[in-house]
């Protein structure tokens, strides 16, 4: 009964209390830098999975190989070379996010999420898990860097919009708040820190809360 | 002057922590106690300070000859982590006092942002060695000065009331939104 209760909740549970960002505080550095809009966010999400999944499968096939003492240098190199790729074909389909993004793309060499996922998790298992394990870990890390741009850009500027990276198209623009009662607060460096805080206390309470239920379920 | 100014410039004013949010993960991470954030601010400073002036050097001395530009990431990221690990082996074998207290930030100082970010930095911005050296300095002092800071408050934080849902890191998320407002006032100085 419990199990099936747990697996319910799961999906959503994994994503809130096991989030590589609120939860782990992992990749905060980009995930403050360049959440003022949501196409940056996407951008640089896509990018982060991109590299997690790579490394995670090059990490897991060479993990038998790999002599103990050195495993973060070869680690680090495998990494530096996939975001050296994927950075070129930003760069080269995709220039207005290469520029606003800017240094990030460079820094997701030292991206905590990647190097501890090839530590923690693709040098111990065959590569399957490891895709999976990569996969879903970019997934949540794209979910909460849009989660904070979102809340950002609303806030900062009062649209929501979207535009093709491709062609810097407008796909959709809404204004949801009244010109005039935006908060430029939010697109500064601060209001990166007060969002992050209280969605990171968001997902902090929301973990004691489960606790707390299930404390009381154990007591009776 | 001009030097002087990119001292100030980098350490206060587009500090890399408030600003920039660069070296996020040891400044939340070991800003808990005074003596932890200056082992770590020292540790920083020396290895900021050298392992940007050898990138530069291997940048201009060795990438730009052969150019092979594209590579400096990896050429870059693969240097600090030897030259971290070279400190890591000389120290423990010349100052095993200095190992016991500086040991365990050296290892993390390899997936630093602020590394790899001022080696990067000092190339983009196109600074030459004396600047490179300046910048090199100014913005490692800066994260230094605010993990000092930061450890100062947080210490004083510990045992408040705070509401529970912000116990731990997201209050420290708002103790540093307030800094930001207050160094981003300085922003006019230079």
């Amino acid at each position: 009964m419990s199990e099936k209760k747990e697996n319910k909740g799961g999906l959503l549970n994994r994503l809130l209390i096991e989030n590589p960002v609120f939860g782990l505080y992992l990749g905060i550095c980009s995930s403050l830098a360049i959440t003022t809009n949501i196409n940056n966010a996407i951008g640089m999400g896509i990018a982060v999975t991109v590299v997690l999944t790579l490394s995670n499968i090059l990490v897991s096939a060479v993990r038998n190989y790999t002599p103990d003492d050195i495993h973060i240098p070869v680690y680090i190199v495998i990494i530096a070379t996939l975001v050296t790729i994927v950075g070129m074909l930003i760069q080269a389909y995709t220039p207005s996010l290469y520029s606003a993004l800017g240094a990030f793309i460079d820094l997701i060499v030292v991206n905590c999420i990647i190097l501890g996922r090839a530590e923690a998790f693709a040098s111990m298992n065959p590569i399957g898990p490891s895709v999976a394990d990569g996969v879903s870990m970019g997934i949540s890390y794209t979910l909460s860097i849009m989660a904070m741009s979102f809340i950002r850009q609303i806030l900062g500027t009062g649209i929501l919009s979207m535009s093709n990276p491709f062609t810097n198209a407008e796909i959709f623009s809404l204004r949801l708040i009244p010109e005039g009662f935006e908060l430029p607060f939010f697109k500064e460096q601060f209001g990166a820190f007060i969002t992050f805080a209280c969605l990171a206390a968001a997902c902090a309470a929301h973990k004691n809360h489960l606790e707390g239920a299930s404390k009381k379920k154990g007591s009776k | 002057m001009n030097l002087f100014t990119l001292f100030i410039s980098g350490m206060l004013i587009n500090n890399i922590i408030l600003s920039k949010f660069i070296g996020m993960c040891p400044f939340m991470g070991v800003s808990t106690k005074m003596e932890s954030a200056v082992g770590m601010g020292l540790a920083v400073i020396f290895v900021v300070f050298c392992a940007s002036v050898l990138s530069w050097g291997l940048y201009y001395g060795v990438l730009v000859p052969l150019h092979l530009e594209y590579m400096k990431l990896i050429c870059f990221i693969l240097l600090i982590a030897a030259f971290v690990q070279f400190v890591e082996l000389f120290i423990k074998k010349n100052s095993p006092t200095l190992y016991k207290q500086l040991g365990i930030y050296l290892p993390l100082i390899t997936t630093n942002c602020a590394v790899l970010y001022v080696a990067l930095d000092n190339i983009t911005q196109e600074y030459n060695l004396i600047e490179t050296i300046v910048n090199s300095i100014g913005v490692p002092a800066g994260f230094m000065l605010m993990l000092c800071i930061f450890s100062t408050i947080r210490e004083r934080l510990r045992g408040n009331d705070v509401p529970k849902a912000f116990e731990g890191n997201p209050i420290a998320f708002i103790i540093a939104a307030i800094m930001a407002i207050a160094f981003s006032s300085l922003s006019g100085l230079v």
